[in-house]
């Protein structure tokens, strides 16, 4: 894989801080009919060291998407921290939070929903270039060319001009976390990034953050139902669950030898085409 | 007994401006009464088009180009307007991929049932507002919900529930053929797992043939007794699914195999598929997976691989089921190269 010139060296993990999440909760208030209190997150507290790529892990209304709002500020928690280094993202002004959000970027779950039908892929991924780096029109047009080669979408001149129906998802979703990189985040956090995408297409992404990862020294936060994709980026997972943390350790580990209920019954969700793994009854 | 005896099923989608899509090429299909058959492949190869093309639910610029599709005695394709209509009453019926899409979220799932049941109601028949209400319980239950759920709006039913409301749908027409499209890949996997083995035991019970039209070979495979892997607009290989965690297959179904793996597995490979399928605005002279194929020999680009035995089912393939439609010499050529694979 190139590496692009200038500004972002391998080797970056020196200076990314760490993610520290201290007992954080989020408590949102119901209103109307079924009236009450409901807990999105209960007490969370873990770690994403500089580099590293932890995986949140659960089913739909666990509460996974509502810390990845809190980490990238767009929630406030209702109690506990968010440290990223000495910045405390829960409490950050506007303007800060636009500072902030060039340090920290997020890949959505739907690359179909993520992206302007009415705009380039050009245009996608110059927006974070001139809003956060403030790069004239013609370096920018050279960088967006850079980060189409990274994610693949080469060779970039063929791609650049396209409107995104021109584009199947996974290189929709290539798109997408394109325009993530492009202010070079310190750590990025991928929602679902491959849960829309044909089986076929995912290994190809999941193989590219998992790259950009290594070559390019950022932390990644990798949200997720999908115990394979988790298995296959990811250090250590944590198993959440109604909002608590119900696990947690290193994947491999956590994934053969699972202690919580639920952890197994994900595990046992999962279909292969293989009958020798079990699930198989004919 | 023989339920749907499709050939050659041809599909184009043909806009006013643009290039002119040769979506399902040359299917031919025969179906028995209660069998449970997977359709698998990537995004766009054509098997939403095929499912829609059987239901007879293509519209335009999608056209069924030529063939002949035999549903349970009655030449379908020829049908339309009211003679078409009736058949969706114990004939055939499709489940869409989004249960959310397909349910009208200003109505409650009685008028929902109500609707669909005064809509093809018989000669003969009335539905009085009970009658709807004990009928729409029934088809609940058979979905495994409450009855309760009658009186609900979409919006207030989870994505598991609303698919399982636009099956029980789908039931009250008593269909002899249903066509699930995408069912659960909008859902997260537990829930997919449970609409999934609804479906199966529905199948069994209530003894309808189902099409499962899926991009997750894992899916298909639990709950099917025979797969079609599609690609380009064609099905490449037709297998009874316990036979595809074993032996040789089409490579393009091999690698799809090689997408999947146990995540508790000491080492994990995904391989996953390089390149893209092929622009079916074009003419398509070869296989269509030889420029992905990693055992493509010369024939490959230029004869169009007919299904041939393969194992217990057949495969579109010079190079692992050569066929005697094509010329001896060039299989002679394509055994060699298979054999020099096979030994790799």
């Amino acid at each position: 894989m190139t590496q692009p010139n200038g500004q972002s060296a391998p080797g970056k993990a020196a200076s990314v801080p760490p993610l520290v999440v201290s007992d954080v909760s989020k408590v949102y208030t119901v209103r109307g009919r079924g009236r009450g209190k409901f807990t999105a997150a209960d007490h969370v507290s873990f770690t994403i060291p500089p580099g590293a790529a932890i995986g949140l892990v659960g089913a739909s209304g666990s509460g996974k998407s509502t810390l990845a709002k809190m980490i990238t500020g767009s929630e406030r928690p209702t109690s506990g921290s968010i440290k990223f280094g000495d910045l405390a993202v829960e409490r950050l002004g506007a303007a800060e939070l636009r500072r902030y959000h060039s340090r920290v970027q997020m890949v959505f779950q739907d690359p179909y929903a993520a992206l302007n039908p009415l705009h380039t892929v050009e245009y996608h991924v110059t927006r974070p270039l001139q809003n956060f780096l403030g790069l004239s029109a013609a370096r920018a047009s050279e960088r967006v060319h850079e980060l189409l080669e990274i994610v693949g979408l080469t060779p970039p001149g063929q791609f650049a001009g396209k409107l995104p129906h021109q584009l199947s998802g996974g290189q929709r979703q290539r798109v997408v976390i394109a325009r993530a990189l492009a202010c070079d985040p310190e750590l990025v956090v991928a929602d679902e990034p491959v849960s829309m995408l044909d089986v076929s297409l995912r290994a190809g992404v999941l193989k590219l953050l998992a790259d950009l990862r290594a070559n390019r020294g950022l932390s990644l936060l990798y949200i997720t139902h999908d115990l394979l994709g988790a298995r296959v980026i990811t250090d250590e997972i944590l198993v959440l669950n109604k909002g608590k943390v119900v696990e947690k350790g290193p994947t491999k580990y956590v994934l053969q030898h699972p202690k919580d209920e639920y952890t197994t019954q994900l595990l046992d969700a999962i279909a292969t085409p293989f009958a020798e793994n079990g699930a198989a009854t004919h | 007994m023989t339920l749907l005896h499709a050939q050659r099923i041809n599909v184009v989608y043909e806009p006013n401006r643009g290039t002119r899509i040769w979506s399902v090429r040359d299917v031919d299909l025969t179906l028995q009464q209660g069998e449970f058959v997977g359709l698998v492949g990537e995004s766009g190869c054509g098997k939403s088009t095929l499912g829609f093309a059987l239901t007879r639910m293509l519209r335009a610029p999608a056209r069924l180009e030529n063939g002949a599709i035999h549903f349970d005695g009655v030449d379908v394709a020829s049908l339309s307007g009211e003679a078409l209509r009736r058949q969706r009453r114990k004939g055939f019926a499709i489940v869409l991929q989004s249960g959310m899409n397909a349910l009208n979220p200003v109505r409650t799932i009685e008028n929902h049932f109500g609707d669909i049941l005064k809509a093809h109601a018989g000669p003969g028949d009335h539905y009085s507002a009970g009658a709807i209400r004990r009928r729409g319980a029934e088809l609940l239950s058979k979905v495994r919900l409450e009855p309760s759920v009658l009186a609900k709006f979409p919006h207030e039913l989870s994505g598991g529930m609303r698919q399982r409301v636009s099956i029980a749908l789908v039931l009250a027409l008593e269909p002899k053929m249903i066509v699930f499209d995408e069912p659960t890949t909008a859902l997260d996997v537990i829930v997919q797992k449970a609409v999934m083995q609804t479906i199966q035991e529905l199948q069994r019970e209530q003894g309808f043939t189902a099409i499962l039209i899926s991009h997750d070979l894992g899916v298909v495979f639990e709950s099917t007794n025979r797969v079609m892997v599609m690609y380009a607009g064609r099905v490449v290989e037709d297998q009874p699914s316990n036979e595809l965690g074993r032996g040789l297959h089409h490579p393009y179904t091999e690698a799809l195999l090689g997408c999947y793996a146990d995540p508790r597995a000491e080492e994990i490979h995904l391989a996953g598929i390089p390149g893209t399928p092929p622009d079916l605005s074009k003419p398509l002279p070869g296989c269509a997976y030889a420029p992905r194929c990693p055992l493509a020999v010369e024939i490959c680009w230029k004869v169009v691989p007919p299904l041939a035995p393969l194992g217990s089912g057949t495969a579109a393939c010079h190079v692992r089921a050569p066929s005697a439609q094509v010329p001896e010499a060039k299989v002679a050529a394509a055994k060699a190269a298979a054999g020099a694979v096979a030994t790799k």
